[in-house]
């Protein structure tokens, strides 16, 4: 955690960087799909790859409320920027926070937060995605090898990675979440291989891949938390999702209110009669809707990260802003689309880029359903699996 | 090498501005920001350091209240220490007295090569630079779009209307830096965790050696006597294309200069 003053800096600098340089190449990068290097570079100089990890292995120790706050900022341009980072901030940085020992923590972390080396996350498979208890990969030992094999899907970053977080099932006689561990990957790994990478709605610019693990061996010391964490994995990967499901409402919020920011500026401008549609009131409920949906998802994030903080909410809430967050952030994109009419239905104009990148927040790091199932088990225990 | 950079605080130009009806002068109360025209000043003296294998960059400010916010900013860009002038008796000082206070605290500095800004964006005099040098018996490059520093001797591409000079000049000197010809690096986190901890020498005019009636109000020989609103924009010209609207806009752009 750092001080208030040094994080407003932070959030000046961060949002100079956001509004200066991505969003006028927002288009370019939907189009190439693909982060210029200027752009990655100046990510990794500013230090964008590590803010969410600890201070002592190079990151900046961001507590959630702050992160969410900096994540706001990166929301308002093209998710796909955030991505770029966004496994080694997040879900695959965490596993290592999390379950990681310290001679991990030590190798992995410095690199990763630096962005010097790009880290996956590595759990989803083609049968195991909303419930990853049902993962079928396998880890065998052999002598003091691990032996890893099964396919990865929609893995995040995976053209990229140099490490991937790997879960896999460790016990084959447990069933569900039991039995499940986690190992560090290199992508040099003999036995691993990397699909071409997927063609995706939107969120152009980020890219996920097929993984796929024949015989892949790596030595003892990659079980992620050593023998203590054996069996151990699908509990550090929700952990890392809670978090993840945090910073991921952040971006749903940040980019709505780039989607109000872009209604408001073309209500006033598109004349329709003689005068601006801004002046019309259906046009103005749709923005009015818009704002206060997006400031109650900005309240229920500060509100959540801060539980999060605390510790005193780190599964219930979560799930309750990832829920808001993702269906908001689509609600708003909608009525965006709906003030731009038939522009906002034209290639080129960025709410038309906007509502396909918002259509994934309501999928990935769990889907809204989901979302449902964890809030209601939360709230009504064991009378929800009668 | 040793570069000192001259960065002024300025009001938040993203905030609409006061004026003190009774001088007529800008309120400076609230938090003062790096002027964004000094940015590149900062950025290229972090090159000229980084090229010439090793060095400094020190900044020189005058500024109310103790002000450091914008000295922050560049220090997270990167330069390691700064050299603020604050004293009450400063209010109201004119672009000369400005010169006098920076050329005697830059003289503490003792550097090669002194960076500026062609102009500030409040201020707007665009003679303060050319005053420091004046004041410091130093050599003056205006406008420069690109320095080069090697065996004591400037190289720089003098910005002009219809290109560019090449001047060499001895240091040390003083160049102001015409905006816009670098990017300025964005701070990094760690910059800016680090920007607190670097050194910031704050000094009255006493220190410098300046007697109070020499600068402020008192000392200024310039004062603003009236403030009017600027004209309202006039519409613009509407041409309709007849087959020889391409000339009209060629014509156009040659009135402006810009072919």
């Amino acid at each position: 955690m750092i001080d208030e003053s040094d994080l407003q800096e932070i959030l000046a600098s961060v949002r100079r960087f956001v509004r200066e340089r991505v969003v006028p190449l927002e288009q370019e990068i939907d189009e190439t799909d693909a982060i210029p290097e200027a752009i990655r570079q100046t990510a990794k100089d500013m230090g964008l790859f590590g803010f969410a990890l600890p201070e002592e292995h190079g990151g900046l120790g961001l507590n959630m409320e702050q992160e969410t706050r900096l994540v706001m900022e990166l929301g308002y341009t093209s998710p796909a920027v955030r991505s770029m980072f966004g496994t080694n901030n997040g879900i695959a940085g965490h596993v290592l926070m999390l379950g990681g020992d310290d001679e991990q923590k030590a190798e992995w972390l410095p690199r990763i937060a630096s962005g010097e080396a790009v880290a996956s996350f590595a759990l989803t498979e083609p049968e195991a995605g909303s419930d990853p208890a049902d993962l079928t990969s396998t880890a065998t030992q052999d002598g003091d090898e691990w032996v890893l094999n099964g396919t990865k899907r929609y893995i995040t970053n995976a053209p990229l990675a140099d490490v991937f977080l790997v879960f896999a099932r460790t016990d084959p006689t447990a069933k569900g979440a039991k039995g499940i561990s986690c190992f560090i990957v290199p992508r040099d790994t003999a036995g691993v291989e990397v699909g071409p990478k997927d063609q995706k709605m939107g969120q152009f610019g980020a890219w996920t891949a097929d993984v796929y693990l024949n015989d892949a061996r790596v030595p003892a010391s990659s079980l992620v938390g050593g023998d203590a964490g054996l069996h151990r994995g699908y509990y550090t990967a929700m952990g890392c999702l809670a978090h993840g499901r945090v910073h991921i409402a952040a971006m749903c919020v940040g980019l709505a209110g780039r989607l109000v920011d872009e209604s408001v500026t073309y209500a006033k401008e598109r004349m329709q009669g003689g005068k601006p549609i801004a002046g019309f009131q259906l046009v103005q409920g749709l923005i009015a809707d818009s704002q206060t949906d997006y400031l109650a998802g900005r309240s229920i994030v500060l509100e959540v990260a801060r539980s999060f903080d605390a510790g005193t909410d780190q599964k219930l809430g979560p799930s309750c802003a990832k829920y808001f967050a993702s269906e908001m952030v689509s609600r708003v994109a909608d009525n965006a689309v709906q003030v731009h009419g038939g522009a906002g239905y034209m290639r080129g104009v960025p709410v038309e880029r906007m509502y396909r990148d918002a259509r994934l927040f309501r999928i990935y790091e769990g889907t809204s359903q989901i979302q449902q199932v964890i809030i209601a088990r939360q709230l009504l225990g064991d009378a929800a699996r009668a | 090498m040793k570069v000192a950079v001259c960065v002024k605080q300025i009001p938040d130009p993203a905030v609409p501005g006061e004026l003190d009806p009774s001088t007529n002068t800008l309120n400076r109360d609230d938090k003062l920001i790096l002027d964004e025209s000094d940015s590149f000043g900062v950025e290229l003296a972090l090159q000229l350091v980084e090229a010439a294998g090793g060095g400094s960059v020190t900044l020189v400010s005058m500024a109310p209240r103790s002000e450091v916010s914008g000295l922050r900013t560049a220090l997270a860009m990167g330069a390691d220490d700064a050299v603020l002038v604050s004293d009450d008796a400063l209010a109201g000082t004119d672009a000369l007295g400005t010169a006098k206070v920076l050329g005697a605290a830059l003289g503490r500095v003792e550097p090669d090569l002194i960076l500026a800004g062609v102009e500030s964006s409040d201020g707007y005099t665009g003679t303060v630079p050319e005053q420091i040098a004046g004041v410091m018996g130093i050599a003056s490059v205006t406008f420069a779009k690109k320095i080069e520093a090697s065996d004591g001797m400037l190289s720089i591409q003098r910005q002009t209307d219809d290109g560019y000079d090449e001047v060499t000049c001895p240091m040390p000197a003083l160049v102001s830096v015409t905006g816009g010809v670098v990017e300025p690096r964005y701070p990094s986190f760690k910059g800016i965790m680090a920007a607190k901890k670097k050194p910031v020498d704050q000094v009255g005019i006493a220190d410098l050696g300046i007697d109070a009636s020499a600068v402020g109000f008192a000392g200024s020989r310039q004062e603003t006597v009236a403030v009017v609103d600027a004209e309202a924009r006039e519409a613009g010209e509407i041409v309709i294309d007849e087959g020889e609207g391409f000339q009209r806009i060629a014509d156009f752009l040659a009135e402006l200069k810009v072919i």
